[in-house]
């Protein structure tokens, strides 16, 4: 049981998909300007993950080595299929602003990659899992920078003002900025750092290093 | 003549696929550190866009699309939901016959794009464009030109940053920042550039 929580966990911080294996950069930048639409986008991931690892990992035996891309591929366009016409359906709003990052999942490299590096190697059950826990892990970093975003350039999360605007009458000045794509660059970074701050083993070493200055002599 | 430069400047200066977009983020950060794969990979994928945008495109609007079956008697048809398949399979497609054409016809080219080629297909950007064709309603001349001016764009923010990380390997760095964290810092200050060019319209 020790190692189903640890595949559920790991992925959360010691080896988050985004601050460390670089993976699904795309859309945790494009989709965190408001807190509600990054949440449904990481519910949309999560379940995709989950479910495409589950099904790729019960098939696992079947695949022929030399098509297997093309058939991971198909199980996973067909979940964002699902996922795309069940977000129509029920929240149209959020799917129109979500516009084509739901389709993007498809090729999101969180889904292609564990599915490729975990669910064609483990059972079923332990697949699963590991979708489940590096949706989540994709979703910690997304709902931070999100929260900051939204937070900090409207005044407002999930749409309800928590800073009183200076428009309305209140105090909090808004950070237009962080509305814009740099900002979610910026965040992402910082949030690396701060991660890394931490965990120290995951500091990438650099090509060079700066050799220390040494004093000028007198007179040399 | 005017509305195509117009399309062509904006997909390449203020709608930048990886700058305003974040698309192709994962190859954009990892192909990043030398100019020439940079240079190699932008290349790959300004030939990559300019057919896949266009054929998905027709498939589109003669496949897919709210009764654009009629011309085979089913009018009533509104086969759009098989739109992520089809445009991922095409996609696909179309870079493995491309690679194996490079590959018989001008081995110079396919030797200098090498691993790349291959690693378009899981690239977003690829596929973002398609999807922003289809939610824009581009026709098939618009597609083109959009086609080609994103991955222009797509190519040229790629080189830029590769060049800056040349340089930057040199600079002194805070440990935790080492790495991923200030390449992402450097996109952000890329990305705010290129956002003056934004109200830009021919």
């Amino acid at each position: 049981m020790d190692s189903v929580k640890e595949t559920l966990t790991g992925p959360i911080f010691k080896n988050n998909p985004i601050a460390l294996q670089i993976l699904g950069i795309c859309s945790a930048l494009a989709v965190t300007s408001s807190l509600q639409v990054t949440l449904v986008m990481c519910v949309a991931l999560t379940l995709v993950t989950a479910f495409s690892n589950l099904s790729i990992s019960a098939i696992r035996h079947f695949i022929p080595g030399s098509i297997r891309i093309i058939v991971q591929m198909i199980i996973i366009a067909s979940l964002v299929i699902v996922v795309d016409q069940v977000l129509k359906a029920v929240a149209y709003g959020i799917s129109k602003q979500l516009s084509v990052f739901v389709g993007l999942i498809i090729t999101n490299c969180i889904v292609m990659g564990r599915a490729e590096a975990f669910a064609m190697k483990n059972p079923p059950l332990a697949s699963f899992m590991d979708g489940i826990g590096n949706g989540l892990g994709y979703s910690v970093v997304l709902i931070c920078v999100a929260v900051v975003r939204e937070l900090f350039g409207a005044g407002k999360l999930m749409g309800v003002e928590i800073l009183p605007l200076v428009t309305d009458g209140g105090w909090y000045n808004p950070n237009g900025l962080l509305l814009l794509p740099p900002s979610a660059f910026f965040l992402i970074g910082l949030f690396i750092w701060a991660l890394r701050s931490f965990n120290t083993e995951q500091v990438e070493q650099p090509d060079f290093k700066m050799a220390k200055h040494k004093p000028v002599e007198e007179g040399a | 003549m005017e509305h195509f430069l117009s399309l062509f400047v904006r997909s390449i200066f203020i709608e930048n696929m990886a700058l305003s977009f974040f698309l192709g983020m994962c190859t954009f950060l990892a192909v990043s550190k030398k100019v020439q794969a940079a240079f190699g990979l932008g290349v790959a994928v300004i030939v990559v866009l300019m057919i896949t945008v266009p054929v998905n495109n027709l498939i589109y609007t003669y496949l897919l699309a709210d009764g654009a079956l009629s011309w085979a008697g089913l009018p009533d048809l509104d086969l759009s939901f098989l739109g992520l398949l089809s445009y991922i399979g095409v996609i696909a497609a179309l870079v493995q016959i491309l690679e194996m054409f490079l590959d018989k016809y001008v081995p110079a080219l396919y030797n200098a794009l090498g691993v790349f080629l291959p690693l378009i297909t899981v690239n977003c950007a690829i596929l973002g464009a398609s999807l922003f064709m289809v939610e824009r309603d581009y026709n098939f001349g618009e597609s083109v030109v959009y086609g080609a001016g994103a991955g222009v764009g797509w190519a040229l923010a790629i080189v830029a940053l590769a060049g800056i990380r040349e340089k930057l390997k040199y600079s002194d760095v805070p440990d935790g920042l080492e790495g991923l964290g200030i390449t992402f810092i450097t996109v952000g200050l890329m990305s705010l550039g290129f956002m003056s060019f934004g109200g830009i319209d021919i």
